[in-house]
C-alpha cells in the first residue's frame, strides 16, 4: 500500500531534515519508534533503518501501532523484508496490531542518512555518500559528470575511480582506490 | 492511497507499462551483457524501472479493484498501452543503449514535469523516479560516447542502432485525445518534446551523431496497438502465472 503526502521538492533543507525525521512526542510512539529503529537493513547489516532515514513515523494509538517506512529506491528489494521485520519486532514486543505502511513522499534522499550511519558505513568498508542531493542540479541540465572525489574507506586516500556506476545494489556503484588498489563500495548520492 | 478515475488509470496504465515491458526486456539481458558490470547495471536499471512499474500500476488499479499483479499478468496485448519504443528487441549494445538513450531522457522530462501534477499520488512516484531515472540518463549518454567516439565497428553499430531506434521517438511525444481531460495531472506528451530535444542533441553532437532522417513508425501502443513483439514479451512474462494461477512463494 502506498500513500503520500504533499511533494516537498524546493524546501529548504533544514526544513527537508525537519520533515525526515518527525520524532514522535508521547512515550508510547516513542517506545514503538524505539523498537522499530532497531531492525538493520538486511543488505547492510551496520545500519539500522533509522540510520539510513527510511523509518519515517511511528504512532500508538489505543494500542494500534502504525510505523511508515519509505523506500530508498523504488525497486529495492530489501524493502519488503524489512517491512517485515519491524511488524515482527513490534510483535514480539507485545503489540497485537501493527500496520507498517509505505510512503513515496517526500523521496527519499541520502541526506537523511545520519551521520552515525555514515561513519558506521565507512568502518564497514562501504563509502559513505559524498556530498548533498540538494547540491546536484535539478531539472533538465543534461547528464550528471562531474561529481566529488570518494574517499577510500580503507586507506581515506581521495585517489580514488569508479569502477561500474552500478553495484552490488541498487543503491551503490563499485570503486577501486588507487593507492591501496582495494576495490570498494560506494553508498551513491540520491 | 486514494482512488484513481478512470481517466488517471488509463494515464498511469501508460506510464506502468512502458516501464514494465521496458523492465521486462532489460531483464533478458541479465547473464547475457558484454560484460558483468553491464550486467548488474541493466539488471538495477530494470529493477528501477519495475519499481516504478508497480507503483504506477498498483494506482491504476484503484479504479477497477485490481491489484498491479492482476494487470501484469492478466491483460492480453490490446490491453497494453506501452509505446512501440519498450518493446523493441535487444538487438545488439548498440541497440540496447540506444534504446535506453532515448527512454530515459524521455523518462526524466516526463518526470521532471509529472512532480508538479496535481494529482498527488503520482507527483510523488514521478518525484522518487526522476533522481533514478537520472542515473539511467547518464549510463546511457556514457555509453553513447563510448561506442560512438571507440574502434569503427562501435561507431558502425551506434549509427546503425540510432537510426533503427528513432523512428520510434515520435509516439512517445504524441497526444491522445483524453489527455484534455487531464490538464494540470497528467504531463502533456506533445509539450515534453523541446526539453527532450533540447537534452539528448548535446549527447549526439558530442558523440558526433546525427540526429536520424526517414520514417517515422507508425505506433498506436497507447491505443492497444503493437507490432508482432510485444506478444512474445507478454508470453514469457505471464507464462508461470497463468500456468499456475493463485501460486504463491
Amino acid at each position: 500500500m502506498v500513500t503520500t503526502t504533499n511533494p516537498l521538492e524546493n524546501r529548504p533543507a533544514a526544513l527537508l531534515e525537519a520533515i525526515a525525521r518527525p520524532r514522535p512526542t508521547d512515550a508510547a510512539s516513542r517506545r514503538a519508534w524505539a523498537l522499530a529503529a532497531t531492525v538493520t537493513d538486511p543488505e547492510l547489516p551496520v545500519l539500522t533503518i533509522e540510520d539510513l532515514g527510511v523509518l519515517r513515523s511511528a504512532s500508538v494509538v489505543d494500542g494500534h501501532v502504525t510505523v511508515t517506512l519509505t523506500p530508498t529506491y523504488s525497486g529495492c528489494p530489501a524493502m519488503h523484508a524489512m517491512q517485515a521485520d519491524v511488524a515482527a519486532v513490534l510483535r514480539a514486543a507485545g503489540y497485537a496490531s501493527v500496520v507498517v505502511r509505505l510512503v513515496l513522499s517526500p523521496a527519499w534522499s541520502t541526506d537523511w542518512m545520519s551521520a552515525a550511519g555514515a561513519a558506521k558505513l565507512r568502518e564497514y568498508g562501504i563509502a559513505p555518500p559524498a556530498g548533498h542531493a540538494a547540491a546536484r542540479p535539478s531539472g533538465p541540465a543534461g547528464p550528471l559528470r562531474v561529481s566529488l572525489s570518494v574517499k577510500c574507506p580503507r586507506c581515506s586516500s581521495l585517489n580514488t575511480s569508479e569502477l561500474t556506476r552500478f553495484g552490488s545494489t541498487s543503491c551503490k556503484s563499485l570503486w577501486q582506490c588507487r593507492d591501496c588498489l582495494e576495490p570498494f563500495d560506494y553508498f551513491k548520492v540520491l | 492511497m486514494s482512488v484513481a478515475s478512470a481517466d488517471v488509470a488509463e494515464y498511469a496504465t501508460w506510464l506502468g507499462d512502458d516501464s514494465l515491458i521496458l523492465a521486462q526486456r532489460l531483464g533478458e539481458l541479465i547473464s547475457r551483457a558484454p560484460e558483468l558490470e553491464e550486467d548488474v547495471a541493466l539488471g538495477n536499471i530494470a529493477l528501477d524501472l519495475l519499481g516504478h512499474a508497480r507503483s504506477l500500476l498498483q494506482y491504476a488499479g484503484t479504479a477497477t479493484a485490481q491489484n498491479e499483479d492482476d494487470l501484469a499478468y492478466w491483460r492480453t496485448e490490446p490491453d497494453f498501452r506501452s509505446a512501440h519504443l519498450m518493446e523493441q528487441p535487444n538487438g545488439d549494445f548498440a541497440h540496447v543503449i540506444a534504446r535506453q538513450l532515448v527512454s530515459a531522457h524521455y523518462l526524466y522530462e516526463l518526470y521532471a514535469r509529472l512532480q508538479a501534477s496535481a494529482d498527488l499520488t503520482l507527483a510523488a512516484i514521478a518525484a522518487k523516479a526522476v533522481k533514478e531515472v537520472n542515473y539511467h540518463r547518464d549510463h546511457a549518454a556514457q555509453w553513447t560516447l563510448r561506442l560512438a567516439l571507440g574502434t569503427d565497428e562501435s561507431r558502425r553499430r551506434m549509427v546503425a542502432a540510432l537510426s533503427d531506434v528513432w523512428p520510434y521517438v515520435d509516439e512517445l511525444f504524441r497526444d491522445e485525445p483524453f489527455i484534455d481531460r487531464l490538464d494540470g495531472i497528467a504531463a502533456r506528451p506533445s509539450t515534453l518534446r523541446t526539453a527532450f530535444d533540447a537534452a539528448i542533441e548535446p549527447v549526439l553532437a558530442e558523440a558526433d551523431l546525427a540526429v536520424p532522417r526517414g520514417f517515422t513508425a507508425a505506433g498506436g501502443g497507447r491505443r492497444g496497438v503493437h507490432s508482432e513483439h510485444l506478444a512474445f514479451v507478454l508470453a514469457e512474462m505471464q507464462v508461470l502465472t497463468r500456468a499456475h494461477p493463485g501460486a504463491k512463494w
